[in-house]
């Protein structure tokens, strides 16, 4: 058909197509094939570069940790909050009806130990940094932090219970090197 | 011999140019002798002092680009250092970052020009489109390059603002990692955006030639929306329209220049002169001010859209803000084909006139509402009304839909227009009696 405009005055049906459709065709296959390979590098060259993945992990000595309180840590260009929960935020955490939340999520899922909650202290709403790692910084009506852009509030399990985030605080992959010690990423 | 053109220029170097090239007979054709109504008000300045503003940014940008350093240890540093140490670094920043702000103050009023005098309407609806992509180039532009300074502002501002995309489903993260070529906004960051800042306003160059183009191809509309129909209607581009636009660029050049050089940190965020942190978000982060009603418009969505009678999410509030944001310049896009009424000009529409009016106070009013914390109560004069800024963006927002969606397209069933001018000459004649 896309060889001759004019499909009355020949035998060109779809159903009979001539030799120079099929070289159209094959030659418009061609050029898109070899678009999309030019294409690629060109896309794939914005991606992260093998040293950025390389710096994908992070250690974080937990001693110096006080109860009650939590350390900020770079992990790949972004803060992680590592908070050691004091008893009664681990039961507030894990006594909160879960299923009623925006984004439901059990406690125990969320941590490994239950007095260390780790997670990506981005929030999940536009990407500020929620406050509240300080017990004298404002950490919202749940006790967890309080996101100063647009009001999100998160509990001590990290999970968003008001405001405009739509997911929980990201929980990275950790790992527990010893009591004191955890690697991230 | 085939191809030649025969040139009118008697000058011989001219004329040996212009048969091989005939750039000096198109000039003349369209700077020159080039058929314009003859009653243009000021706001037909507008697009002359938007194409100066183009150049100026570009030259102004390319001379910041030899001393500025587009790394995160330096960024801000090397900003600094223009300000401080290069010769004549401060007036190119200032006059840099004061133009942006001049250049969408001149894009909006010359949109609006359109907007009110039908500009858009047949047959220069691609000439409306294509000005919307500049619109869009633009408005990327502008948001690559504040990034550059490297202060809490441009960081922040960056990091929400390529967030939107994560707003997307099940590809919005995958997105969003790809263009940061990390894990947060960062160096990676910072060298493309300066690479897209240094490349797009060429684009917009090359959618100003189309745009322009176009613009020659239907001639310009004017005030009273009624093509030209004789000799009489029309004077030549130049001397009247060059002296015209020369004057009026003169009177927009004092307040750039006012601006510029008494209050070059007006329009500015303080926190933009504190380093990028990436541990700590400032307390309100806010665009600068041209964003600012879609910014509002952005906010504006607190709801998610589910199925009813369920609590199956179909839209959450972040992508339906996203989603909004880009609606309310996608029914631009669409506007030759919402306000389909015969007649152009709303001098001449006097319903459409008023709610054209009650939109431009809107807009205002959602740039007040993006200026602010969503949760703070709106105050007169120190008087607390009791709600929020958040429900004037929402309502803002319901009219701006309201008006594009809803009463472009009914009043162009149902208006009765006031009789037009015979022709522009007639118009013009007309007021010079009253006069």
């Amino acid at each position: 058909m896309g060889s001759n405009g004019n499909c009355s005055d020949c035998s060109c049906t779809a159903s009979h197509p001539s030799r120079r459709d099929f070289i159209y065709m094959t030659a418009g296959a061609m050029a898109a094939v070899g678009a999309g390979a030019v294409a690629w590098p060109l896309v794939q060259s914005m991606e992260p570069a093998a040293d950025t993945l390389a710096m994908s992990t992070t250690e974080v000595s937990l001693a110096d940790i006080p109860a009650g309180t939590g350390k900020t840590v770079m992990w790949q260009g972004k803060p992680v909050f590592v908070r050691h929960r004091t008893p009664e935020e681990i039961k507030e955490a894990q006594d909160a009806d879960s299923a009623a939340m925006v984004d439901p999520e059990k406690d125990s899922a969320r941590v490994q130990k239950p007095e260390w909650l780790i997670v990506v202290g981005v929030c999940t709403h536009l990407g500020c940094v929620p406050i509240g790692e300080k017990p004298t910084e404002n950490r919202g009506e749940f006790g967890g932090w309080f996101c100063p852009c647009h009001g999100s509030q998160y509990d001590t399990s990290g999970r968003i219970r008001k405001g405009p985030a739509p997911r929980n605080l990201d929980v990275p992959k950790y790992t527990f090197l010893s009591d004191t010690s955890v690697r991230i990423g | 011999m085939v191809g030649l053109h025969h040139s009118e220029f008697k000058n011989p170097i001219i004329r040996w140019i212009d048969t091989r090239l005939p750039i000096f007979t198109i000039m003349q054709a369209e700077y020159g002798k080039f058929p314009t109504p003859k009653n243009f008000n000021a706001l037909w300045n507008f697009g002359a002092f938007a194409t100066f503003m183009l150049v100026a940014m570009i030259v102004t940008g390319i001379f910041l680009a030899m001393s500025y350093d587009p790394n995160t240890t330096h960024a801000f540093d090397s900003v600094e250092r223009i300000m401080r140490d290069v010769n004549y670094g401060w007036l190119l920043r200032y006059l840099h970052a004061n133009g942006a702000s001049m250049f969408f103050a001149v894009v909006y009023i010359h949109t609006f020009r359109g907007m009110y005098y039908g500009s858009f309407k047949a047959p220069r609806e691609l000439l409306w489109i294509l000005g919307m992509v500049i619109f869009l180039l633009l408005m990327a532009t502008a948001f690559l390059g504040y990034t550059l300074p490297w202060g809490q502002m441009s960081f922040w501002g960056a990091t929400v603002i390529t967030n939107l995309f994560s707003a997307i489903p099940f590809v919005g993260k995958g997105i969003v990692t790809w263009l940061w070529g990390g894990f947060s906004v960062d160096n990676p960051t910072l060298n493309r955006f300066f690479a897209f800042h240094f490349l797009l306003p060429f684009v917009i160059c090359a959618v100003v030639f189309l745009h322009v183009w176009a613009l020659h191809m239907t001639g310009s509309n004017n005030p009273t929306g009624v093509e030209p129909k004789t000799a009489a209607d029309t004077v030549p581009f130049h001397p009247y329209y060059t002296t015209k636009d020369i004057f009026g660029l003169v009177i927009f050049l004092i307040i750039y220049a006012v601006i510029t050089f008494y209050f070059p940190n007006m329009l500015g965020h303080a926190d933009n002169y504190v380093e990028a942190n990436p541990m700590v978000t400032p307390a309100h982060i806010v665009p600068e001010w041209y964003f600012l009603p879609f910014y509002a418009i952005l906010r504006a969505v607190t709801w998610s859209i589910t199925i009813p009678f369920t609590h199956i999410v179909v839209i959450e509030a972040k992508l339906g803000g996203v989603i909004a944001m880009f609606g309310s310049i996608a029914v631009l896009f669409a506007l030759p084909w919402l306000d389909t009424h015969p007649v152009r000009s709303a001098d001449y529409r006097p319903v459409l006139k008023k709610f054209i009016w009650a939109l431009v106070v809107v807009w205002v009013l959602l740039g007040m509402a993006g200026g602010h914390s969503p949760d703070d109560h709106v105050t007169i004069f120190g008087l607390d009304l009791h709600f929020t800024w958040v429900v004037v963006a929402q309502l803002g927002m319901l009219y701006y839909f309201v008006h594009f969606v809803v009463v472009l397209p009914w009043l162009s069933r149902h208006e009765k227009a006031l009789p037009l001018p015979e022709s522009i000459d007639a118009a013009v004649q007309a007021k010079g009696a009253k006069a």
